[in-house]
């Protein structure tokens, strides 16, 4: 089995991939990868694994932070939260984890595995549920393709932990762990029903780490050489650029724990003359120009700085921000029947059917692999 | 302020400007070089400004100082206090000590020991763990053992309720006599860490700011000026003098500020860009309100990431002693004779082709020698004239609001490269005085109280929400000096705490208002 240690760079450059990757949402990776570059000068290791590698009856542990992120920058983590979820639910099934997993690698979900496996010295799997972030717990891949809904485990920075042994839909799931992220003060961390290895190479998004990492390498690379980093975006994501411009307007509103509202993008130069609207429910869901629907969910709508290749979040969005807006074509997984009801512009409340942008294709694993 | 004699001095890296304003006019300005003397610096400039407009020191009412003295401080790493850090968080936040993303060389001067203790409050208030007083008083022990002077306190959500951090400075206090202590819920916004980056970077300058202070009151004390005198805030609004020595950090990054409200002020625009052409770079801004837009991320300071908010201001490589070059393609700088332009252009009568060349050339610039200039090629001369414009009015339409054309401030020795038209520009405004618009900003600033809470909305209106933080502000200003009757709402933000049921919001209110006299 190969594995891939990380350093510091490379958590550096995976936290700036997972932000692009974020597609406006997921919260900023930036205080979970200062978390785990104090581990690693610890002494820790974070090893990632290929999910190809992992053996069929590997348990693997689904880990994410849930809660509003204008709460975990202010009361941040305590540090221990994720290895407290690990532990019950070892206690509770009576079985090691082996492996931790993402749900979502966009945005500060990329980092809250590895922090975990840091401490317990277990592998992180390269692959995640949703090869971009999504604003809710069974909009995996694993819960598109039959992942059971419990037992799961929520827990917070003080030790307080909950588990819930039955839960009779994803959806209700869902609504149980929110209902006691409010109780633990609007920040903890989840993870649901070990998996098995073999499922998890089937019906994780592969590499998506190794994705996050690649992108990261590029706009950093870039702007070392004083090159484009939207361009170097577009080419190592296989991914289009839709448009580059500025924000002209940016109306929000919350409801239901959603924040809603759209964004307006005039091209600037080359794109001079075309407008961009961008649909925001926490994340970037559709894109359309004057002509139509240019892009839509699951399909990925990343928006970056114009100059740097900064993925800007959709609460930072403003008005006069220069940007340039890119689709990433989504995996596979993301793109059959069964995932676009979960997770298709049907799901989210548009009354059209999905049509693709681009081709997907699968992110290959990092050089820190070895050949 | 109507008649109010105001001076005000800005202290940059390399020149000092003052400027004497008798309510909105301006009487006189002065540009002296900075000395490493700061303090006498800006006396000697009063002196001059004074003199210059034949003003009696006596019938002086307020002296405005904006200084870059601090800043450097940090940049330089000299003159900093060792800073204990004392964070009130129970069980919370502990993945992420204190100092954890600041340069090793810097936390390594700065970093006095940090105290995680228990305190703190969640979203809604409710404390986090009750406040850990013995743990307060171990933590003091050991800071007075190591002779720390200088002690940070940060609270979990202190803008939603700011006692504990009070309480623990009183127990602070008691510990550790004479300490400058520092309360992160007067210095930053939400965000754990940059706040708190703010608040111990805010500690480890007292120490430097009270000697500035102190400073500057003994230089004034030889002007023969009864007058208070004020420091301008990186937003652009006045603090006192006792205000400055406890929150120094808010006094580092107000020079680009200052220079933005100078030229709202000059040209009575409120809704502007304005384009500043130098020797060597172009930057442009825009005002909003009469105040600078500001940029979205926190600003960076000697490595640090902090909450402040910076104005937004492009800068390129464009200026009056931008080299011409014309073998090959036509280029336009990006390099500068600089200061050396009256002797290095054509137009000097020396052997340079700049942009200024170009522009008398063009006729639409009256320095030099215009017959110095005649030689050169009509075609070079109208391609180089459209290529300067062009570019000024490209950087001009990405900074500016909406695709309408909008009024333009256009200032700086460079400000002749661009004629009298403009894309993008439907008026171009070219005030006078404006080589001194950052000490004239300074003069005419105003001031401000700013407030931010998190507040539930579930059996509240917004409406109510915003109209308490709003009235928590406007109490803020008068405290700090302002004319009730001229308060003004500066800004309102409101975010949600998204993913989450029930409507949570982060709401900050800003507010201005003229300077009691």
């Amino acid at each position: 089995m190969k594995f891939w240690t990380l350093d510091e760079p490379d958590i550096d450059r995976i936290a700036l991939g997972a932000g692009i990757l974020g597609t406006g949402g997921g919260g900023n990776p930036y205080l979970g990868s200062l978390v785990a570059k104090a581990l690693l000068r610890e002494g820790r290791r974070i090893c990632l694994v290929r999910p190809s590698d992992l053996a069929a009856d590997a348990q693997v542990l689904a880990l994410s932070g849930i809660g509003a992120p204008t709460v975990g920058v202010e009361r941040m983590a305590e540090g221990d939260e994720g290895l407290r979820v690990v532990r019950a639910m070892e206690d509770y099934t009576g079985r090691r984890i082996d492996a931790l997993i993402a749900d979502e690698v966009g945005g500060s979900n990329a980092m809250t595995p590895m922090i975990a496996a840091a401490k317990l010295d277990i592998p992180v799997v390269d692959a995640d549920g949703m090869g971009r972030a999504f604003p809710e717990v069974q909009m995996t891949t694993f819960f598109v393709h039959g992942h059971v809904s419990h037992p799961a485990v929520l827990a917070d920075f003080e030790g307080n932990v909950m588990v819930v042994t039955a839960a009779t839909s994803p959806q209700m799931l869902e609504r149980l762990l929110r209902a006691g992220t409010v109780a633990m003060g609007c920040t903890a961390y989840f993870g649901t029903a070990p998996m098995s290895g073999a499922f998890v190479a089937r019906y994780a998004v592969p590499h998506s780490l190794s994705q996050a990492w690649s992108l990261g390498q590029t706009v950093l690379a870039a702007r070392a050489g004083k090159a484009d980093p939207v361009a170097a975006i577009v080419a190592a994501s296989g991914g289009a650029l839709l448009l580059r411009g500025k924000v002209s307007d940016v109306q929000r509103s919350v409801t239901g724990g959603f924040v809603r509202g759209r964004l307006t993008v005039d091209g600037l130069d080359e794109d001079a003359g075309r407008t961009l609207r961008i649909d925001i429910q926490n994340e970037n869901l559709v894109a359309r120009d004057a002509g139509g629907v240019l892009v839509m969910v699951p399909d990925l709508i990343c928006i970056v700085d114009a100059e740097t290749g900064r993925p800007i979040g959709t609460e930072e969005q403003r008005y006069g921000l220069r940007v340039a807006v890119v689709a990433l074509p989504a995996h596979a997984l993301l793109r059959s029947e069964a995932a676009l009801g979960s997770v298709g512009p049907r799901a989210f409340g548009y009354d059209f059917d999905y049509a693709p942008v681009g081709f997907s294709s699968e992110a290959l694993p990092a050089p820190g692999y070895g050949a | 302020m109507t008649g109010m004699v105001r001076v005000g001095v800005d202290v940059g890296g390399t020149n000092t400007d003052a400027a004497l304003l008798r309510g909105s006019e301006v009487l006189a300005t002065v540009k002296v070089a900075t000395s490493a003397d700061v303090a006498g610096g800006i006396a000697a400039a009063i002196r001059a400004v004074l003199a210059a407009a034949r003003m009696a020191p006596r019938r002086v009412d307020g002296v405005m100082i904006g200084t870059t003295h601090l800043l450097n401080a940090v940049v330089e790493r000299r003159d900093l206090s060792r800073v204990g850090s004392l964070r009130l968080c129970g069980r919370a936040t502990r993945a992420l000590p204190p100092m954890i993303d600041w340069p090793d060389d810097l936390r390594r001067r700065i970093d006095g020991g940090s105290s995680l203790v228990g305190g703190g409050l969640n979203y809604d208030g409710s404390p986090i763990a009750s406040l850990d007083r013995t743990g307060i008083r171990a933590a003091c022990r050991d800071w007075r053992a190591r002779g720390i002077e200088a002690v940070a306190i940060c609270s979990v959500f202190a803008m939603v309720d700011a006692r504990m951090e009070i309480e623990a400075a009183a127990i602070v206090a008691e510990e550790l006599p004479g300490a400058a202590i520092s309360l992160s819920h007067r210095i930053g916004r939400n965000g754990l860490l940059r706040r708190e980056n703010a608040t111990i970077l805010n500690a480890s300058l007292m120490h430097i700011g009270r000697q500035m202070v102190g400073a500057f009151r003994a230089a004034f004390d030889g002007l023969g000026l009864g007058c208070p005198f004020y420091l301008t805030q990186n937003d652009g609004t006045l603090m006192s003098t006792d205000f400055a020595a406890r929150f120094p950090v808010l006094t580092i990054a107000s020079g680009p500020t200052n220079s933005m409200r100078g030229a709202a002020f000059l040209s009575g625009l409120s809704d502007a860009a304005v384009i500043d052409i130098g020797g060597t770079t172009t930057d442009i801004g825009m005002l909003v309100a009469g105040f600078p837009r500001s940029r979205g991320e926190g600003a960076v300071i000697g490595g640090v990431t902090t909450n402040f908010r910076l104005p937004d201001v492009h800068s390129f490589g464009l200026g009056g002693g931008s080299v011409v070059r014309t073998d090959g393609a036509l280029r336009i700088g990006p390099d500068s004779v600089g200061y050396r332009i009256r002797d290095e252009a054509l137009c000097f009568g020396g052997q340079t082709l700049t942009a200024t060349d170009i522009a008398v050339a063009a006729g639409i610039a009256a320095v030099g020698d215009p017959a110095l200039v005649r030689q050169l090629d009509d075609a070079l001369v109208g391609a180089a004239t459209s290529r300067m414009r062009v570019a000024v009015a490209a950087v001009l339409d990405r900074m500016k609001p909406s695709a309408d054309p909008i009024p333009v401030v256009l200032v700086g020795g460079g400000s002749v490269l661009v004629g009298e038209r403009l894309a993008g520009a439907s008026q171009i405004v070219r005030p006078e005085h404006f080589g001194s618009a950052n000490a004239i900003g300074a003069a005419v600033a105003q001031v401000s109280g700013e407030c931010e809470r998190v507040v539930s909305l579930e059996g509240g209106t917004r409406g109510a929400a915003i109209e308490a933080s709003v009235a928590e502000a406007k109490r803020r200003a008068v405290d700090a000096g302002a004319v009730e009757a001229s308060i003004t709402l500066a800004e309102i933000e409101e975010t949600p705490l998204s993913y989450l049921p029930g409507n949570v919001v982060r709401i900050a209110a800003k507010v201005v208002g003229d300077l009691a006299a």
